[in-house]
This record gives structure tokens, C-alpha cells and sequence, in this order.
């Protein structure tokens, strides 16, 4: 972790920044992070019941990436995520009834039950799905920027992949035809460190991913992800950027996967020291205190949050399941 | 009628799609200014410009993402590969990308693209430039599939392909780019999913695909003059397929063969064959249901080993006789 700090672009997050944004867009990011926290921990908890078929994949301790970047688009613009998602889309502004009604596999769910968790995609926002393919988004963004220039709007669409997924093939397809053709995506590499076991040290020669922006002739920054402040500043200008038509970046923010892959992982691959290190850099009460929050408005905060997600379930646990005569709803239109 | 190459009718249906729809636009590698590695595109770019003509990089698992995000956000694109085989590279995006999401997302997303791409031998280019892997694709629910065998089809079916919903495999064939045909020079769709019965007879049933078809079509001129009468139906679309024309036709002849040039193992016809086996048609079988395909092994280079491959007219015209006189 203390080589972070050598990796950031410079002046990423400063306070000055922060004064930038709209106090409600820092308030809107603190509670976001409060609810894609109590929404991990909640489905953590239902998949210990028993409750949860499928598997799922937890972003606790990466909410600041999800929030930064969400909160730096508009309504209009797309998005495409990936497995570890539920952040992504509570940040994107989702409804986590429906989000947890999905993860349920309910007919209620954003995809009536046919996703889970790891394909939630909340078409009528634009979110264009997360995507269980490791960098199987980002070939799709190609062709979103592509029919976003040929409707001449002013939209972007922003990917977000993980380190994995810059060693794919598919990784340098995508960002190359974009910066060919100046297509308005912004890459958001949210570097947690770990490609299940395989460590960006051993999966990489070099120590900042976002170097690899100019293979493309593009720019690449590299942020604190635990900082929403210098992720919502590095997508704004990247966003920015794209709206001007000036083409793509790549933006690596910089983060940490508290739990395991998914279920089946026992962390062998890692020292508990090292988690230990990372969660003491929590990201929720560093951003809180950021912003002045007392010890008491940041547990009525955390309340409120649970409260949030104790309806989601109950709304989940009280839809219907998919009737099984319409399982081949929606193959073909 | 006016007669046009099977190349000219996939121009003319791109060129008409391209007139009538703003959303329609042609992507691949040198469908630009060279025109296509067959001249599929030639000239459509001084006509639709650099915009809508695009030119990409060697990059297919990237022009596969690319129709497929362009297709989910409101257009309706028509990518092009180059050659079939190079297909293999877009695998991931067209099979776990574009033929699921609408499926995994709870029907709320629509993905209307064609992915156009010459499949075939008989050219001499071997065995990385010469197959024909559409079964891959009618194995993937959410895609279909469709192999026009002549130039009013290849017109007729890429025009309904295009105004499709949903992402379509449209597999063309080499050696029928220079086959002339009849076609209309207006707009028209044939809808995809109903099969084509190109020859009536009551001997023998005979489904081809793609360049089989034209062989079987010769293969029943000759027979023909022995007295024996082929039957030959073409699917044209692959996958939905209508089974009902095969069915029927099988009821009235009794004899079933199947000549597709894939190679026979795990090839389409095993679905045809199956599919008649299950049906009302079983009961009227007179003799063993046969295929033809190409042998089980990589296309060779030489001419003669080439052309032993692949099911040709004699070919064809044997095992039918086999099959009408009970030799089997």
C-alpha cells in the first residue's frame, strides 16, 4: 500500500476538489456507500441461510470506486459493469428492491429472475448489464460509443473492468478501436488487485496499469479508489473529455477487495495482514469524516441504510418466483 | 427478370437497407474503399461515406462487440467477417454477449444486428480460410442462422435479416458470389424460417443447403433422365428451421438424404435427420436416412483432395440412385 502513493496522477481528490462538488452529491455518495454496504453484507448474510441459490461477488471496501464514478455522469449517459456490480448499480441510482429481488431470483427482480446477481442490468437507466466475462463489456462499449457518435448526442458511456480484464484480449481491441476513432468512453480500470488469486504483481510487469493508455495514444490516470473525491474528479474529466469528442481514457482506480473472489475462495493467495492493512482504510468513515460527519449522523446514516435494506429483502422475499411456463420468455424478440 | 450476382444482391440489399434506414450502417476489415475481400461492398462507401462504411482494425472479437453495443442502443448494424473462419475469434461476444442478453436481462433488452461471413471451400485457401461452422451458431439459443443459396435469397433474406430484432449469423459462400440470378430490383423480404422446395419429385427428398443446393438441383437434371425424380428443399434458415415442408415431403417420397459441406459429425443434417425422425414421416420411411458432408477432417490444400472432401454432383447423384433402388 505505502507504493500507492508514488502510482497517483497528481492532484486527484485534493480538498479543493471537493469544494467543486455540490454539497448533495457528497451527501448522495456518503449514503450510496453506506447502502452498497449494508446491501454486501446483507447478501453475505442470506447466502450463510442459505437463502441464495447461485454465487455472488462482494465489492465491500470498493464503494468509493462505484460512487465517484457513477456520480460523475448524467442520467443519459451508459453504463456497462461487471460481476462484482451490486455497487456499480446502487451508485448508478438502481432500485435495490429490484436489485434484491433479482439476487433472489424473483420474477420481480430486473431481470424477472433470469440474471442473478451477476447479470443484474437495469436497461430502462441505461445500465447495460454487468457482465459475468471477465472484459466482456468492454468490446460492447466500442459499439456503444460507435452508435453514440452516429446519433450525434452528447451521451458517454463509461465501462468499468478489473485488472483481470486488462490482460484480456478483448482489453486492447476495445481501447484501441475507441481511440481510433475518438469514441466518448470513459474505461474505468478498478484495480482491487486480485484476479481471484492472481495478483496484479504477478499478473503485470508494471506497477501502474493506466501506463498502458499510451499504447492507444490516450490519456491514463491512476487514482486513490478508496477516495470518491479523486475518482469523481478523474471521470468528470474523462467524461469531460469524451463529451468534447476528444475520444476515450483510462482511469485506474485503485482499490481493495475486502472477502474472498466469491464463496468458494479461503484466501490462501494473501497474508491477513494485508486485508487488515486495507480495512483500516476504510473508505466510508475516511469519506465521512472528510465531509464533517459526527460519530452520530454516520450511525443514523448507517441506520437508515440497513433500514433500506431490510425493506429490499422483504420485498424480495415476498415476490413470486418465475412461473416456469414462461422460461422461454425473452430468447429471441 | 434482370440477373445479378449472388455478390450483387447482398450489395444491393445493403445498399437498399442502407437508403431506407439511418440506423443501418456496415462494419468490417476492408469493407471501405477495397470493397470487401470478395467486392461484397464495393463502391458503398462513395455513396454512404466513411461514417457509415467502417473500416476496422483486425480486430473480430472487437467488430463483434462493436454491432452488438451498437444494436442494444438503437441502431442496426451489418458487420462483416472476413472470412468464416476467423469467426472464431468473435466467439465470446457473439455467443455469450449478444445471444443471451436479452434473455439474461428478463427480455428487457434487444439486440438487432446481422453478422455477415463467407463460409466454404473451393478455393484452394486450405484449411484456416475454408469452413463452414455454421452448426456452432444454431447450437446457441438467441442467435439465428441464415445460408442463402442463391441471389433472390441472398437479397430477399438479408433485407428481412436486417429488420430482424434479434442478432443473425448470415452466412454467405464463396463460390456463389459469382453465381448469376434472377432478382428483383426493388425492396422485398423472404421471412426468416420457411424452408424452400426448389424441386418437386416423388422419389426422393432431398435437403441441401448453401452451395449443396445448386448441385442437388444438377444432380436431379441427370437423374431425371433415368426416371428418377429428386425432391429438393433448401431451409435457407437454418436455425429457427421449418421442419414442416421436410416433413411433409419425406410422407410423400419415403426416402430421406441430407448434403450439407460442413463435416458430417455434429453437422446440421444430424438436426434434420433427427428432427424427421421424431416426426409423423418416420412411419413412411422406405429406406435408411442418409447424409452426405464432408469428411471429418481439416479442408486440404490440393485441388483433388479438396474437391474429395466435400460432397460433389456425382457425389450426390450416387448415393440418390443407392437410395431409390435400394442398393443401401
Amino acid at each position: 500500500m505505502s507504493d500507492l502513493n508514488n502510482r497517483l496522477s497528481p492532484a486527484a481528490g485534493t480538498d479543493a476538489a471537493l469544494r467543486e462538488i455540490k454539497p448533495e452529491i457528497l451527501e448522495r455518495m456518503l449514503e450510496q456507500m453506506m447502502t452498497i454496504r449494508a446491501f454486501e453484507e446483507k447478501a453475505e448474510e442470506l447466502y450463510a441461510l442459505g437463502k441464495v441459490h447461485g454465487t455472488m461477488h462482494l465489492s465491500i471496501g470498493q464503494e468509493a470506486t462505484a460512487v465517484g464514478a457513477s456520480n460523475a455522469l448524467r442520467e443519459t449517459d451508459y453504463l456497462l459493469n461487471h460481476h462484482r456490480g451490486h455497487g456499480h448499480l446502487i451508485a448508478w441510482g438502481s432500485d435495490v428492491n429490484k436489485m434484491m429481488a433479482e439476487f433472489l431470483g424473483k420474477e420481480t427482480g430486473y431481470c424477472r429472475g433470469r440474471g442473478g446477481s451477476m447479470h443484474i442490468a437495469d436497461v430502462s437507466k441505461n445500465n447495460l448489464g454487468a457482465n459475468g466475462i471477465v472484459a466482456g463489456g468492454l468490446p460492447l462499449a466500442v459499439g456503444v460509443g460507435l452508435s453514440i457518435k452516429m446519433r450525434k448526442t452528447d451521451q458517454v458511456v463509461m465501462v468499468i473492468f478489473g485488472d483481470g480484464a486488462t490482460n484480456e484480449g478483448a482489453f486492447h481491441e476495445s481501447l484501441n478501436m475507441a481511440s481510433i476513432w475518438d469514441l466518448p468512453v470513459v474505461y474505468l480500470l478498478e484495480n482491487n488487485q486480485y484476479a481471484m488469486s492472481m495478483s496484479v504483481k504477478r499478473a503485470f510487469k508494471i506497477e501502474r496499469l493506466s501506463d498502458r493508455a499510451c499504447a492507444y495514444g490516450i490519456p491514463g490516470v491512476t487514482v486513490d479508489g478508496n477516495d470518491p473525491i479523486a475518482v469523481y474528479q478523474a471521470v468528470s474529466e474523462a467524461a469531460e473529455r469524451a463529451r468534447r469528442r476528444e475520444g476515450p481514457t483510462l482511469v485506474e482506480s485503485v482499490t481493495y477487495r475486502w472477502r474472498g473472489h466469491s464463496k468458494s475462495d479461503r484466501q490462501a493467495y494473501r497474508t491477513r495482514e494485508e486485508v487488515k492493512e486495507w480495512m483500516a482504510r476504510d473508505p466510508i468513515p475516511t469519506f465521512g469524516a472528510r465531509l464533517g460527519k459526527s460519530e452520530e449522523e454516520m450511525a443514523r446514516l448507517r441506520a437508515e441504510a440497513v433500514k433500506r435494506i431490510e425493506e429490499a429483502v422483504a420485498f424480495a422475499e415476498a415476490s413470486p418466483e418465475p412461473d416456469v411456463s414462461t422460461i422461454e420468455d425473452g430468447v429471441y424478440a | 427478370m434482370r440477373e445479378i450476382t449472388y455478390a450483387e444482391a447482398v450489395r444491393e440489399a445493403l445498399r437498399q437497407a442502407m437508403e431506407a434506414d439511418d440506423r443501418v450502417f456496415l462494419i468490417g476489415e476492408d469493407v471501405g474503399v477495397y470493397g470487401g475481400a470478395f467486392g461484397v461492398s464495393a463502391g458503398l462507401v462513395d455513396q454512404f461515406g466513411t461514417e457509415r462504411i467502417i473500416d476496422t482494425p483486425i480486430s473480430e472479437a472487437g467488430i463483434a462487440g462493436a454491432i452488438t453495443g451498437a444494436a442494444m442502443t438503437g441502431m442496426r448494424p451489418v458487420g462483416e467477417i472476413q472470412f468464416m473462419d476467423f469467426v472464431t475469434l468473435s466467439m465470446e461476444q457473439l455467443v455469450l454477449q449478444a445471444a443471451k442478453i436479452r434473455y439474461m436481462f428478463g427480455g428487457k433488452a434487444t439486440v438487432p444486428f446481422v453478422l455477415r461471413m463467407p463460409g466454404g471451400a473451393g478455393t484452394g485457401a486450405a484449411a484456416q480460410h475454408s469452413e463452414s461452422l455454421e452448426s456452432w451458431f444454431v447450437h446457441v439459443p438467441g442467435l439465428k442462422v441464415v445460408a442463402p443459396s442463391t441471389p433472390y435469397d441472398a437479397k430477399g433474406l438479408l433485407l428481412a435479416a436486417i429488420q430482424d430484432d434479434n442478432p443473425v449469423i448470415f452466412v454467405e459462400h464463396k463460390l456463389l458470389y459469382k453465381q448469376k440470378g434472377p432478382v428483383p430490383e426493388e425492396m422485398y423480404t423472404i421471412p426468416l424460417g420457411q424452408s424452400n422446395v426448389v424441386r418437386q419429385g416423388q422419389h426422393l427428398t432431398v435437403v441441401a443447403t448453401s452451395v449443396m443446393v445448386s448441385r442437388a438441383l444438377e444432380a436431379g437434371k441427370q437423374l431425371a433422365e433415368e426416371g428418377i425424380e429428386l425432391e429438393v428443399i433448401d431451409p435457407r434458415t437454418l436455425k429457427p428451421m421449418d421442419c414442416g415442408p421436410i416433413v411433409e415431403s419425406v410422407k410423400k417420397t419415403g426416402r430421406l438424404l441430407v448434403v450439407h459441406e460442413a463435416v458430417r459429425t455434429g453437422g446440421f443434417g444430424g438436426e434434420i435427420v433427427a428432427s424427421v425422425a421424431e416426426s409423423e414421416a418416420f412411419d413412411y420411411l422406405e429406406a435408411p436416412i442418409r447424409r452426405l458432408a464432408a469428411r471429418d477432417i481439416p479442408v486440404p490444400y490440393n485441388k483433388k483432395l479438396e474437391a474429395a472432401m466435400i460432397p460433389q454432383i456425382e457425389d450426390i447423384v450416387a448415393e440418390a440412385r443407392r437410395l431409390v433402388k435400394g442398393e443401401y
